[in-house]
């Protein structure tokens, strides 16, 4: 009896797995950035919600933090999504890695709405596989009554008099690329020397920084607890509605661009809804929803040249080529290379 | 108490709610700055109750939260009396020292693993993409186990053995003895597992990083991935809300006891 009653057990454990997630309704699966998408808060338009209305398929949304992370999951195997939005260098490891499948354009009308200058971009020479969501670049943000004159580039970062007021970028990629910049060396270098030499540079700052963080600048800089930070152009307009003190340089050794672009993955179960999204996103209004929310620039021609549109020509997140310095997109580095900083970076930290 | 023990507690006290104290006094704040307190509102708590993503994720951690505290503690009370009853002491220790191996485990060897092991199951069965609810609650019934165990079983040997064996001399059967008179004996146990394992499930975030899948994202993870942007005030009033329905239900049970104490102690 006893017997009897194990294998009955592990029966139904077995069988169990194997029925669990039948679908009926048909379903999108989106994998986003967090707080990167228009959710209706404050009476602005629920983007997933208004697809669904509009489409009669149901949108499931789930969020990441960062590229790395997002990365594992998919590369794990064990889920399937249908629309995933990573940045440049992603999209195009993704790619190498055979992750992406082609989109059919002709299904993504709305395309016509990208300007030109996100259009042929390194990671998708020929625009295959990506369709731009969101723009912007990195810069220094400074406090004007903690410095004594604006800062012009990226070594102000290493400027003596503002030791324990310096903050700097807790990720190796837009560190390095930071320490590279003073030393005037390509980003997406991979000798050895190169790296070793932003390593040398980073670890010459570390007595001047306070700390490395993410997003704990926000509450830095508002606070004014640090004189100097490198972070995105679109975060510091949030920045300055809590700190009118703050402002904000392109530095002129040169900046990083990121382009954060939608794909569909290789696996998806359900790429007609894909593309339907993804064009559903380029709609003037929706596009402009989200930019709204985000404030990040975005790639879209409707909704830049939007009247209503409240950073409509700000020249921070839409700032003229005279006012822009040279910039580079990341490229997908090779694995060696990419041990190479990871290694360096802990270096760096332990120094 | 004397004057410097009851600074003592004081201290004590303030380092465990300051942060929770400064937390809730932001979550009432007019503007979205983490850091400068600009005027009472309560704009935070609406927009929270208008944020879906983030009900659907409390909806799925509660949900989550429930199913694998009371599945965990059902198999792990039976684990627990089935091990109490056996004879040779080598097999129950190294039974117990295997089931304390999630305990042991750091979480993210755990997490992978058991993201491997799901994603070589799902091969087999033929559905590649398995991750999803029913292995996230597998994960945290996995690790809550150990938990339910260690609590059940002192309180199992505390017990009399002769009791299950005069209820049954009275005429019970066996199971009738268990559950009319080893379960009451051993319910504090019992209770302290299931809410150690709601709220070991509750916050977990390593684990069940690794082996949920789309659509079933729990609130550690969802607030988590708002670390590029910012977590913003919302989010105090969604954890102040939480604690303070986990005050408020822990001052009940505690009014509870101490009624039901005082109560025995009248009828002795």
């Amino acid at each position: 009896m006893k017997k009897n009653l194990c294998l009955v057990l592990a029966a139904v454990m077995l069988v169990s797995i194997a029925l669990f997630g039948c679908e009926k309704k048909p379903t999108l699966y989106v994998y986003n950035w967090g707080e990167y998408i228009s959710d209706g808060e404050d009476g602005s338009l629920d983007v997933n919600k208004a697809f669904e209305e509009k489409y009669g398929i149901k949108v499931v949304y789930d969020t990441f933090e960062n590229n790395e992370v997002m990365y594992s999951k998919i590369k794990g195997g064990g889920v399937k999504y249908d629309v995933l939005i990573p940045s440049d260098y992603m999209i195009e490891r993704l790619i190498a890695e055979d992750m992406l499948q082609k989109i059919d354009f002709s299904n993504v009308p709305n395309y016509k709405y990208i300007d030109a200058k996100y259009k042929k971009l390194p990671y998708d020479p020929n625009d295959e596989y990506s369709v731009p969501y969101t723009v912007g670049c990195i810069g220094l943000i400074y406090n004007k009554t903690m410095v004594e004159e604006p800062p012009a580039g990226w070594s102000a970062l290493w400027d003596a008099r503002y030791e324990k007021k310096i903050l700097m970028i807790n990720n190796p990629r837009d560190a390095f690329a930071i320490a590279h910049s003073v030393l005037g060396i390509d980003y997406n270098t991979t000798s050895e020397a190169d790296w070793q030499a932003g390593a040398a540079k980073l670890k010459e700052q570390k007595p001047l920084v306070q700390a490395y963080v993410n997003d704990e600048v926000f509450n830095k800089m508002e606070l004014g607890e640090a004189a100097l930070a490198p972070y995105y152009a679109g975060d510091f307009l949030t920045m300055r509605d809590n700190n009118e003190n703050l402002g904000f340089v392109y530095p002129e050794e040169g900046v990083n661009t990121f382009v954060d672009a939608m794909c569909i993955p290789k696996n998806a179960a359900n790429k007609a809804a894909a593309e339907l999204y993804i064009n559903f996103m380029l709609e003037p209004d929706v596009g402009l929803a989200n930019a709204e929310y985000i404030y990040y620039a975005s790639p879209n021609t409707a909704v830049v040249s939007n009247p209503e549109y409240s950073l409509k020509d700000d020249p921070i997140i839409y700032p003229d080529d005279a006012s822009l310095p040279k910039t580079t997109i990341f490229t997908n580095l090779p694995t060696r290379t990419l041990n190479q900083m990871s290694n360096l970076w802990d270096e760096v930290k332990l120094h | 108490m004397k004057i410097p023990s009851k600074i003592y507690t004081a201290l004590i006290f303030i380092f465990l709610y300051a942060p929770i104290a400064v937390m809730i006094l932001f979550s009432f704040n007019s503007t979205n700055s983490t850091g400068l307190f600009a005027g009472f509102s309560l704009k935070w708590y609406s927009v929270l109750l208008g944020n879906k993503n983030i009900m659907k994720a409390l909806t799925n951690t509660l949900v989550l939260a429930i199913a694998s505290a009371g599945i965990s503690t059902v198999v792990g009370t039976a684990a627990a009396v089935g091990l109490d009853k056996w004879k040779k002491s080598w097999l129950r220790s190294s039974v117990m020292g295997v089931t304390n191996i999630p305990m042991m485990n750091p979480d993210i060897v755990t997490g992978i693993s058991m993201m491997l092991l799901f994603v070589f199951m799902g091969q087999i069965v033929g559905r590649k993409e398995i991750l999803g609810f029913q292995t996230i609650l597998i994960a945290h019934i996995t690790f809550c186990l150990p938990y339910v165990i260690l609590s059940v079983l002192p309180k199992l040997r505390q017990t009399d053995v002769h009791l299950a064996e005069a209820a049954q001399d009275l005429g019970c059967t066996p199971v009738r003895a268990f559950f009319k008179v080893v379960m009451p004996a051993i319910m504090p146990g019992i209770l302290t597992g299931m809410l150690m394992a709601f709220t070991l499930s509750l916050d977990d975030f390593i684990i069940s990083y690794f082996t949920t899948g789309p659509g079933f994202q729990t609130l550690p993870i969802a607030i988590f991935s708002m670390t590029k942007k910012r977590v913003k005030p919302d989010m105090y009033a969604l954890s102040s809300l939480i604690f303070v329905v986990i005050l408020i239900l822990l001052v009940l049970t505690n009014v509870a006891q101490a009624r039901g104490e005082s109560k025995r102690n009248k009828k002795n």
